[in-house]
């Protein structure tokens, strides 16, 4: 499979997604609503054999709301998949990957950890950095940078 | 669209002191630290007595310069400083010329270089580290980052300075300090000791005589 027919393939089964203009040797950049994010991942690691994940992060767009961003691999063709996926304003619930990528599950908990996504379907969703009794997500735009948190500053 | 709440479990190390229980019981340096009450009182009467003060003084001077000719430092690195600090116990600027074994254990240990970072998670184990230490027992601050926090001072995670976790006697300033600098540090450490107050308190100034 080449990275053209996996383009082709993912407007072909997706049509709600929107894949960016190629760039020569990038990813293919995809941004699927939430509600395709689990079924797109699972088309991804069965039909585009993408079946290395690479990393799962997010994104604090303020008043735009969240995004979710994940790099899936296909190491045999070549092929990098960067799938987005714009959360709306104000929400913080996302589909969870990890019954699909088994590596997804540390970087959701850090995810949640960092900016307060909750991951529908997750199987045990806590903070993996911060301590446990931590209040507020550092990551967000809206955490401010001097909080004070006790009992060490 | 109202998310389901995942129900948390509680984790495992819950059970261990948390950092409020650390604040409650470090939020200022004990009073019995390097000093025993007993012993003081003690000293206080030798020193209080009539031509006692030269027993106590020559006591003082004889003891400070044992604690000062063997400072044992814990090993304990916590970021990129630690590599200048194992250069400086390295054989080129080798401290133990002043005494200085570096020991991995810190119930040996009289001094806690704290090299390094210190971020909330591990400021109560500093503190529990620091407190297995022995008295008489001192803490140098190396680096900008056990200073006052250094660049990582905004920081969400990071304490602005160790010195709220621990007392500090040295502050070594530098990002990271070279081996020279921490050796400055170091003998300004024996100086301090060399000055420290255990054994009662020294004889005033006559200012009849001075």
């Amino acid at each position: 499979m080449t990275l053209d027919q996996a383009r082709t393939l993912i407007s072909q089964r997706f049509a709600t997604a929107q894949v960016e203009p190629a760039v020569a040797g990038g990813p293919i950049v995809a941004t699927v609503p939430p509600d395709q994010w689990t079924p797109f991942a699972q088309f991804a690691k069965n039909d585009l054999h993408c079946r290395f994940f690479s990393f799962l992060s997010a994104v604090d767009w303020k008043e735009q709301g969240l995004e979710v961003v994940a790099r899936l691999d296909n190491v045999d063709d070549r092929i990098g998949l960067m799938m987005k996926t714009k959360l709306g304003p104000g929400v913080s619930a996302c589909p969870s990957i990890t019954p699909i990528f088994r590596g997804a599950d540390w970087m959701e908990r850090e995810a949640y950890d960092m900016f307060g996504i909750r991951f529908e379907g997750h199987p045990d969703l806590r903070r993996i950095l911060l301590t446990d009794d931590w209040v507020g997500h550092p990551l967000l735009k809206s955490y401010a940078v001097d909080t004070p948190h006790p009992p060490y500053r | 669209m109202k998310p389901p709440v995942p129900e948390i479990p509680v984790p495992v190390w819950r059970n261990f002191k948390d950092l409020q229980e650390w604040e409650q019981l470090h939020q200022e340096r004990p009073s019995g630290d390097k000093h025993s009450s007993a012993f003081v009182s003690i000293t206080e009467g030798i020193h209080n007595f009539p031509g006692g003060f030269v027993v106590t003084t020559v006591a003082d001077s004889f003891f400070n310069w044992a604690r000062k000719s063997s400072v044992w430092p814990v090993t304990f690195g916590l970021a990129c400083c630690a590599i200048e600090m194992m250069a400086t116990f390295a054989s080129r600027f080798d401290v133990e010329r002043l005494g200085m074994v570096p020991w991995a254990s810190p119930r040996h240990s009289d001094l806690m270089i704290v090299s390094g970072t210190v971020n909330i998670k591990m400021a109560p184990m500093l503190k529990r580290i620091y407190e297995q230490m022995p008295d008489p027992k001192w803490a140098v601050s190396m680096g900008s980052c056990a200073n006052s926090g250094g660049p990582f001072r905004h920081g969400y995670f990071v304490v602005k300075g160790v010195d709220r976790v621990i007392p500090v006697d040295v502050y070594v300033p530098g990002c990271p300090p070279p081996p020279e600098s921490l050796l400055n540090g170091l003998l300004l450490l024996q100086d301090q000791i060399s000055h420290f107050r255990r054994t009662g308190k020294r004889a005033e100034p006559n200012p009849k005589v001075d």
